[in-house]
């Protein structure tokens, strides 16, 4: 009987491949996007959320701390969702999120497309669609 | 590689996995929905212009936003439970009791929500 997993080095358990890596940061990166939204959630909260933003704006706002999620809300002022703080938190959750989502779509195209000239097809446009929306997401960001 | 299943479209749709396959299927669903949204959402804002209006104006609209919390919620619930069974692999015998938990946790949050974009939606706001 092979030795249990449980009790091997990472080596071991074979997490030495991209796609054995990528297993792992699917999950951390979930606890991660956890983090950042309650973070910026709670930081809706201190910066006046709890008189002038109902639950749809603050969760908006928590599932992409840009500015321009709170432009329509009853704030009388902007300026502290607007900080270079808020935009690196912003950026951060942006960047997570775009790994997290493109790899998703790798996996989930996987299951579909077998051959190997395929699969090879679905990594280039896997890398072309992360990289390109990592750019805008962060020039919007970092524009708005 | 060039794995082959042999497994046609019907004798998947057939295939009887209960609860676990349900939450397996919607958070595929789910994974694949957000990537769409987020997608057009960052191409819409980025060049903005009619298409972009138009893409906006679907988002805001209180029918879309139900099935958008639906997914987005039962991704973030389920993709926890999926996170701490496999950081802890001691627990994954008691995957189907964690199934049950989660719906304990979706359900409420979920009829709450959509119960407030309802009554919103409808009194026209």
């Amino acid at each position: 009987m092979a030795p249990k997993s449980r009790n091997l080095s990472i080596v071991g358990r074979g997490l030495t491949n991209f796609e054995s890596i990528m297993w792992v940061f699917t999950r951390l990166s979930a606890l991660g996007m956890y983090a950042l939204i309650l973070f910026a959630i709670i930081g809706a909260l201190i910066m006046g959320a709890r008189n002038n933003m109902n639950m749809a704006d603050v969760l908006r706002w928590g599932f992409m701390p840009n500015v321009t999620h709170v432009q329509s809300t009853a704030l009388e002022d902007t300026t502290p969702f607007a900080t270079p703080f808020w935009k690196l938190v912003a950026s951060a959750l942006l960047l997570v999120a775009t790994a997290h989502g493109v790899h998703g779509l790798v996996v989930i195209a996987d299951d579909y497309i077998t051959g190997e000239r395929g699969r090879k097809i679905v990594r280039l446009l896997s890398i072309v669609m992360m990289v390109s929306m990592s750019l805008m997401g962060l020039y919007i960001i970092w524009t708005s | 590689m060039g794995l082959k299943r042999n497994v046609s479209l019907g004798t998947g749709l057939r295939y009887k996995g209960g609860g676990p396959m349900l939450v397996f299927v919607l958070h595929r669903i789910g994974g694949l929905g957000m990537a769409t949204f987020v997608t057009i959402h960052i191409l819409s804002s980025f060049f903005g212009g009619d298409i972009g209006q138009f893409a906006n104006k679907i988002y805001e609209n209180w029918v879309f936003q139900i099935f958008v919390f639906f997914f987005v919620l039962f991704h973030a619930i389920n993709g926890l439970r999926i996170t701490i069974l496999d950081l802890w692999p001691k627990l994954i015998p008691y995957q189907r009791e964690a199934i049950w938990i989660e719906w304990a946790v979706f359900l409420p949050i979920y009829a709450l929500a959509a119960f407030v974009i309802l009554r919103t939606g409808l009194a026209g706001g």
